[in-house]
């Protein structure tokens, strides 16, 4: 462990919100526009902090627990998880189960906080991300999987750690693979197009928005900077899988990552400012279509 | 002759319409619609003392000919819905403004939650003096394991209309949707009572904000031809000029709106900014974006000189070249298309049934278009081609859209490139007394009636507007059926219907 595992986390927290500034400024450029600033997330947060918030009367502490636990799960996360030749603070074998149950910790949280509001539009999309996540974390935990096969090590930042111009020359079509599953369940588990329009205002297509449309005030500002760090956090599985190979500097390799998630981000822009939202009938088969991808990475580990 | 025949814009004394028994009413209503008659408007007349007067007019695109026919129901009876579904919504007015209830009607309710015209008449024996509060009553339920409610609106998401939608779901599936409306309801048609005062025209501007050169022109028309006067041939070019860039604004925007409901972000985008740009044309007209003011009985309020022609004609061609590239973008879009095809699709045959107009009912294979079939003005000169399309599905609605755009675009540059000269307004008389009118135009969302009818001085005794979206409404629900929930929006916005053009 050295200072850049250390500042990882930290900066984690406080840059995610930059990640949906990139990704705005990136549509809005596609589109022609301006945009909104690349800071828009940090002032929105700024404005819900200090915001009260209003709670329906048939709701529990389930409802206020939700957001700060989802939050919880996702900080937690950030423990076990490297970015790019940058180890985690916390390495230890299974730590990538543990990743995949926080992740799914926080989704749980989300989604009976949703339930506990009983609105039918809350329910919906509680019922849509459910059947989602059927699919999605399977597709995870077996790309995952793929990974620590080929590093020969059961935790996250060896299986990302020990990538060099060696492994991607010899073990290229396996990551390539897994890197292909694993961006499509960046874009699904964070909402993006083509699964989920983050941009859209209509209740009956939203899945992730309209469970949390209840939130307000702080409450809705955690729900924000989680969706935000989430995006850092299956981002950085992504990134991790391509070069640079380790530079010997912790601060290079973290520049390295930083520099990785924000190319991620300006990617994902793209990919939003020309592909038409799929229907939403279809985002299993587009999940199952990751899950094979992985599958087929950890094939090729038995070769 | 039972069913009596008329023209376009014709006077019709009203004492010629045929008052019928309401067996025979029934029976050449039902007779004429089996013929091919398309219901245009079904309402009531307040006759002197407590009576209402039913009045049928109907269509008959291929003759180009209109029919009417009236009958004396009483205080009920039989209603022509469970044989004519197209009379659904026309009996519910009927029920609710004048208390004379049809029965046996399927699905009987308020359409707009106001109370009864006709004081001690009401169809649902509510008492007096409360005012009904819209929605406030029973929804069409289905009963069942795994069987889910969603409720939507009155207040949505987005800057539109107020309306209520109630969904019977079975997971994402629709099995049934009922649209309940009325929120909008402002009493126009009363308003209208009396008139015409200077006041009306901006009444019938008014009657739905994005159609105002559409039921502008149906109005004036109608109050032209009960004046006799003949309209100058370059007012004539100019309103058709302006209902057609009211067309490409609006056909522009949803094309836009559609790409967006999608989450494609090119064609959004440009069709959003390409709005305007049309607006700003008709602003060039008359100095309001939207054709407020421009025009008035006897022809226009504006007159153009050759720069401003140029001006337009300059923008007009900058415009549809980036509305081309946009829309053709959208159509070699796999992912767009895969959403648009096949999604809420109605049967040709469901449209006849429902009497759908406009786009929607194009998009179903209809050759319906006033423009060709009922023309006035400058249409009887100029004739624009049926934009139709089969299939019946968001994609089919999108595509006559373009279409449309496509003609509307040639149609202004052939208009404007020989402009009749001469002035644009001729002076407007009174209104003959004790006659009927029927002013049928095109508008964008397809066919405005506008039903005029003077009493004895050459005063409104009864101005019924039937708006397309009276008709089409209905259309949306149906399409819905057993579509994904997660559809509704783009299914919706593929119809656009209009809230306040249905509430009146």
């Amino acid at each position: 462990m050295n200072a850049a595992s250390i500042l990882h986390p930290v900066l984690a927290v406080a840059l995610a919100p930059l990640l949906p500034g990139v990704i705005n400024r990136t549509k809005a450029f596609f589109a022609g526009r301006r945009g909104p600033p690349l800071l828009q997330a940090y002032f929105d947060l700024w404005k819900l902090f200090r915001k009260g918030a209003t709670y329906s009367r048939t709701t529990t502490w389930i409802f206020r627990a939700g957001p700060i636990v989802n939050f919880a799960c996702l900080l937690a996360a950030l423990m076990v998880l490297p970015l790019g030749r940058v180890p985690a603070p916390l390495a230890f074998a299974g730590d990538f189960i543990l990743l995949a149950y926080l992740l799914g910790l926080g989704r749980f949280f989300t989604v009976v906080a949703a339930l506990d509001t009983g609105s039918s539009f809350e329910g919906m999309g509680a019922s849509r991300e459910v059947q989602f996540a059927t699919f999605a974390e399977p597709a995870l935990l077996v790309g995952l999987a793929a990974l620590a096969r080929q590093a020969q090590d059961l935790s996250l930042s060896a299986m990302y750690a020990g990538l060099s111009a060696a492994v991607w020359s010899q073990a290229l079509p396996l990551l390539a693979l897994v890197a292909a599953g694993f961006f499509v369940l960046y874009l699904s588990e964070n909402c993006r197009m083509p699964v989920d329009d983050p941009n859209t205002h209509l209740e009956l297509t939203m899945v992730h928005e309209v469970m949390v449309l209840d939130h307000g005030g702080v409450d809705f500002g955690f729900v924000q900077w989680a969706a935000a760090v989430k995006l850092w956090v299956l981002g950085a599985l992504v990134v991790g899988l391509f070069p640079p190979g380790a530079t010997g500097r912790p601060l290079a390799d973290l520049a390295a990552g930083l520099a990785g998630l924000l190319v991620l981000a300006i990617a994902t822009g793209a990919v939003e400012s020309c592909l038409a939202r799929v229907r939403l009938l279809r985002v299993p088969q587009l999940l199952v279509g990751a899950g094979v991808l992985c599958a087929l990475g950890l094939l090729l580990t038995f070769r | 002759m039972s069913i009596l025949v008329f023209r376009h814009l014709e006077k019709v004394p009203n004492g010629q319409i045929p008052l019928l028994p309401i067996d025979d009413f029934r029976r050449a209503v039902l007779d004429a619609v089996a013929e091919g008659c398309r219901v245009v408007a079904f309402y009531g007349v307040p006759q002197s003392g407590p009576a209402v007067r039913l009045v049928a007019v109907l269509a008959r695109e291929a003759a180009a000919e209109l029919r009417a026919v009236a009958t004396d129901p009483g205080e009920s009876y039989p209603a022509l819905t469970p044989e004519c579904p197209q009379a659904a919504g026309f009996e519910r007015e009927i029920a609710e403004q004048w208390g004379v209830k049809p029965l046996g009607h399927p699905w009987l309710k308020p359409l707009r939650f106001h109370r009864s015209y006709r004081p001690g008449h009401d169809a649902w024996d509510r008492p007096e003096g409360e005012l009904p509060a819209p929605s406030v009553m029973d929804f069409f339920r289905v009963e069942g394991e795994g069987i889910h409610e969603v409720a939507v609106g009155p207040v949505h998401a987005g800057i539109i209309e107020p309306g209520h939608f109630r969904f019977q779901c079975h997971g994402e599936q629709v099995l049934h949707l009922e649209i309940s409306l009325g929120y909008q309801h402002r009493g126009v048609e009363r308003a209208l009572l009396g008139g015409p005062h200077p006041r009306t025209i901006h009444h019938a501007e008014t009657l739905a904000g994005d159609t105002t050169i559409g039921h502008a022109l149906a109005y004036v028309q109608a109050l032209e031809a009960l004046a006799g006067c003949r309209v100058p041939a370059r007012a004539q070019a100019l309103r058709a000029v302006a209902l057609e860039l009211e067309r490409l604004a609006n056909h522009t925007g949803d094309l836009g709106a559609l790409a967006g409901d999608v989450g494609f972000l090119p064609t959004a985008s440009f069709c959003g900014r390409l709005r305007g740009d049309f607006l700003n044309m008709t602003a060039l007209l008359c100095g309001s974006r939207f054709g407020r003011g421009f025009v008035r009985p006897g022809g226009v309020a504006f007159d153009v000189d050759a720069a401003l022609v140029a001006d337009l004609r300059g923008r007009l061609d900058a415009a549809f070249r980036d509305v081309a590239g946009a829309a053709n973008l959208l159509w070699e879009t796999p992912s767009a298309m895969a959403r648009f095809e096949n999604t809420g699709a109605l049967a040709p045959e469901t449209a006849v049934e429902l009497g759908l107009v406009g786009p929607a009912a194009r998009a179903c294979g209809l050759e319906l278009d006033v423009r060709r079939d009922f023309p006035s003005g400058i249409y009887r000169f100029a004739q624009l081609p049926v934009s139709a399309c089969a299939g019946g599905d968001v994609f089919a609605r999108s595509y006559v859209r373009w279409l449309e755009i496509r003609r509307s675009v040639e149609f202004i540059r052939g208009q404007i490139a020989a402009l009749p000269g001469g002035p644009v307004r001729a002076p407007c008389g009174p209104p003959a007394a004790d006659v009927t009118v029927v002013s049928l135009q095109e508008g964008w969302r397809g066919e405005i009636a506008h039903v005029a009818t003077t009493d004895a001085a050459g005063r409104f005794a009864r101005y019924k507007v039937v708006d397309p979206s009276f008709h089409n409404w209905l259309g949306l629900a149906l399409a819905l059926r057993n579509q994904e929930i997660s559809d509704f929006p783009l299914c919706n916005k593929s119809f656009n219907l209009s809230y306040g053009g249905h509430d009146l």
